[in-house]
């Protein structure tokens, strides 16, 4: 009986890859355990062992084809003697493997679709821009800032020789040797809080964590050393430092491993917080967050490393802390989100769009110093605001906005604001359960219908 | 006691000068917490000036040290003047920190500190960092950093240790044995000696067993910062001394948890009179010559206290700044 061979998922959270080379042709003898090609992610390249026995019956996706969603047959295995059945020969353009977190809604045939006002690009017209993932504009941000300053140097688990645990510091090593890009033993508690004395000793730290889910080892430095030392030492002793890293949950590594620290962060004086979304946003705040004189958390994302975005050429371009950006106008509702919750909340206004609602969608970019002046010159305009968020719903960044709009602009709301948060459990394991516990685009989308009336 | 003959006499008389400064301050910081001066409580080096002291003399200028809670003691041992740390005890504006520190952060950056943490364990791993920079930096400086017998059991000081062995950095980890962890006698809840658990990192592991004398400790930490400083990377110093006072001032234990035998072994070995008769004995300076110098450190007291009482309190504006290097609206963080 023949076998589709899948592009196969090589991390839980690749959406595609580049099937770089065939290792066997049609016609060969295949045993479980070979290896039969190579498969080429924005993070590695890595071998696609045969699961089945067979003979390679067709080869439906040639070498070198780049983008090649999870889950799309690639190649048609058969028993010997048996022939390729005819289905299979033309490969049925299947739809791509669906985003494990998009929920669209169908959207009512008889809407009036909202006008589409898209913000412009954050940048003067007329920058040349490329296209980047995440991954490359923070490498790039690291890079430029490294030769922009002696005194920059990398530390963290695997960041060297490793070049990172999520290749977010490829090339670095290279170029900049093992002073400045320094390889640590398993030891958060001990590495944060040297990263903070060679601060403190004249340098200037990026402090990677192979996930912020790991700096609770380091709490302690982050919190009493870098954050508080300024204060306590009335303004003596100044913590320039970045501690970076993916934050928030990834897909299916279960509670320990996928937790949203944003609030967390966001709630120390003495911290300055940054949760980028775009490429260009993380390259630049990243270049910001290494220029600042003060203790930086900087929360990247796992699932948006891979994801392409315009970003300015040159290795000029800052973003500053505290300005937010709008994606896009609207005159119903105000959605504000930050980080991969900006995922749902522009899918969201995407339907909502087509339903006649017009959203307007601000990412906040910066936690701490965070830009509520946006968020209520917006909602002045569109008197309803929904927030968007993973982390948990208790103490949440959307209930601080929440306040605020109640302090600042009562008389304009419309409708109590309404937090989409992640719900109020550790996140499960299991891929329905995890689904469940995690903010979705429906939710949000419900949300504003009800902010809305409608 | 054996006086060192590396050491010049102005040296020698200012290692005197310092004990006795760390000597007098702390009892006039507890009596000034006892007459409600002081707010809270204070940790006082009474009784443990030699190990404080030979330990910071035997670095030099542009050197780096971190301290703990107990400790008043250290930046008085890296040559601070008193005013500013007394005006900081009582919260005033003249305060080292600007009255925004107090008694567990008493951090005079001016002579190498880079500050106190009252969360034991905290401000090792700065200093290890502070040695990384030096390295970095290709500058000729060293780390010492201090921490209790108590301490010895937290993590962090393990993974301090393993990352300056493993990176060769020039750190000293000064243990400052006073035998108890508040109240618990620290046998009970330690396993093995603490300077063996320097073998296990691949560093030098010394025990100075008498730490009541200054002249034992500053030999013994000045090989330390040889080494260090000859790239041959860190040491561990377990220095054996005793606190004359409760763990903290105004603190009362009922359980009498120290025998009179003890005490009593211990107090008779005052550092401070150690160090006078043996400078004496030495020839090196006159009872009298002593006895001024007493009289000296005495009247510099009297005047830092003085100087703390009658300093203004911090305006209150203070309390909002110093959050951020740059300049910072609160408006926007609401």
């Amino acid at each position: 009986m023949a076998t589709e061979i899948l592009m196969p998922a090589l991390s839980p959270t690749m959406e595609e890859g580049t099937l770089a080379r065939w290792l066997v042709k049609e016609g060969d003898t295949v045993s479980s355990g070979d290896i039969i090609a190579e498969i080429e992610t924005d993070k590695a390249t890595m071998e696609f062992e045969a699961v089945d026995e067979g003979v390679m019956g067709r080869i439906l996706v040639p070498e070198g084809t780049e983008n090649v969603r999870v889950n799309t047959p690639i190649a048609v295995l058969v028993e010997a003697g048996e022939s390729v059945p005819t289905g299979a020969a033309e490969p049925a353009p299947r739809p791509p493997a669906a985003p494990a977190r998009a929920a669209p809604t169908a959207a009512p045939a008889k809407a009036t679709p909202a006008p589409v006002a898209k913000a412009e690009a954050p940048w003067p017209e007329g920058t040349k821009t490329k296209k980047q993932t995440v991954r490359e504009a923070l490498r790039d941000a690291m890079a430029e800032e490294m030769r922009r300053d002696g005194d920059v140097f990398l530390m963290g688990e695997e960041v060297a020789e490793y070049q990172g645990a999520y290749k977010i510091s490829q090339g670095l090593l290279e170029e900049f040797g093992a002073k400045r890009v320094i390889d640590t033993p398993i030891t958060e508690h001990g590495f944060a809080g040297i990263g903070v004395g060679a601060a403190f000793g004249g340098l200037r730290p990026i402090v990677e964590f192979m996930t912020f889910n790991f700096a609770m080892q380091a709490i302690d430095q982050i919190i009493n050393s870098a954050a508080k030392t300024l204060y306590m030492s009335g303004g003596q002793m100044g913590c320039p430092i970045v501690f970076r890293g993916p934050n928030g949950a990834a897909a299916r590594v279960g509670a320990q491993h996928s937790q949203d620290y944003a609030a967390w962060y966001a709630h120390i004086p003495g911290l300055k917080v940054a949760m980028p979304y775009s490429a260009s946003d993380a390259k630049g705040l990243l270049k910001s967050a290494i220029r600042d004189p003060n203790p930086v958390i900087f929360l990247e994302n796992e699932i948006l490393y891979g994801r392409s975005f315009e970003v300015p050429e040159g290795d000029d371009y800052t973003v500053p802390f505290g300005k937010a950006r709008i994606w896009r106008e609207g005159t119903d509702v105000t959605l504000v989100s930050f980080g991969i919750g900006m995922t749902y909340a522009l899918e969201a206004a995407e339907i909502l769009a087509k339903e006649g609602i017009s959203a307007e969608v601000i990412d906040l970019r910066t936690l701490r110093p965070m830009d509520t002046a946006t968020v209520i010159a917006s909602v002045q305009k569109t008197n309803r605001c929904v927030t968007v968020e993973e982390g948990f719903p208790v103490g949440a960044i959307g209930n601080h906005i929440s306040a605020v709009l109640m302090q600042e602009a009562f008389d304009w709301l419309d409708a109590p604001v309404i937090n989409c948060t992640g719900k109020d459990v550790p996140m499960p394991y299991a891929a329905n359960l995890e689904k469940l516990a995690l903010v979705t685009t429906a939710e949000v989308v419900a949300a504003v219908k009800q902010v809305c009336y409608r | 006691m054996k006086i060192s003959e590396k050491l010049a006499r102005e040296t020698l008389l200012e290692m005197q000068r310092r004990m006795l400064r760390i000597r007098l301050f702390d009892e006039r910081a507890s009596k000034m917490v006892k007459r409600g001066y002081i707010p809270g409580t204070v940790h006082t080096s009474i009784g443990q000036e030699a190990q404080v002291v030979g330990a910071c003399m035997a670095l030099k200028s542009g050197d780096h040290m971190t301290g703990n809670h107990r400790s008043h003691g250290h930046p008085i041992g890296m040559g601070s003047p008193l005013g500013p740390l007394m005006a900081e005890l009582v919260g005033k504006a003249t305060g080292v920190c600007k009255g925004k520190g107090g008694s567990l952060h008493l951090a005079d950056y001016a002579v190498g500190s880079l500050g106190e943490s009252g969360i034991t364990g905290s401000s090792i791993p700065i200093a290890v960092g502070a040695g990384l920079s030096a390295q970095v930096l290709g500058e000729d400086r060293v780390a010492l950093t201090f921490f209790g017998d108590g301490t010895a059991n937290q993590g962090v000081l393990y993974e301090s240790m393993n990352l300056a062995s493993a990176y060769k950095l020039p750190v000293i980890f000064l243990c400052e044995n006073n035998f108890y962890a508040l109240s618990t006698p620290s046998h009970t809840v330690t396993g093995g000696r603490i300077v063996d658990r320097a073998a296990g990192f691949g560093m030098p592991g010394v025990r100075v067993d008498d730490g009541q004398d200054v002249m034992a400790v500053y030999d013994a930490v000045a090989e330390a910062v040889d080494r260090a400083r000859r790239g041959e990377g860190p040491s561990l110093v377990e220095v054996m001394t005793y606190r004359f006072r409760e763990h903290s001032e105004g603190l009362r234990i009922n359980v009498d948890y120290r025998n009179s035998e003890e005490k009593q072994f211990w107090t008779a070995r005052d550092p401070i009179v150690l160090f006078r008769e043996a400078l004496i004995a030495a020839g090196i300076a006159t009872a009298a010559e002593m006895d001024a110098i007493e009289a000296e450190i005495a009247q510099e007291v009297e005047d830092c206290a003085s100087f703390a009482l009658e300093s203004p309190d911090p305006e209150p504006s203070v309390a909002f700044e110093h959050l951020f290097t740059d300049a910072y609206d609160l408006e926007d963080v609401l």
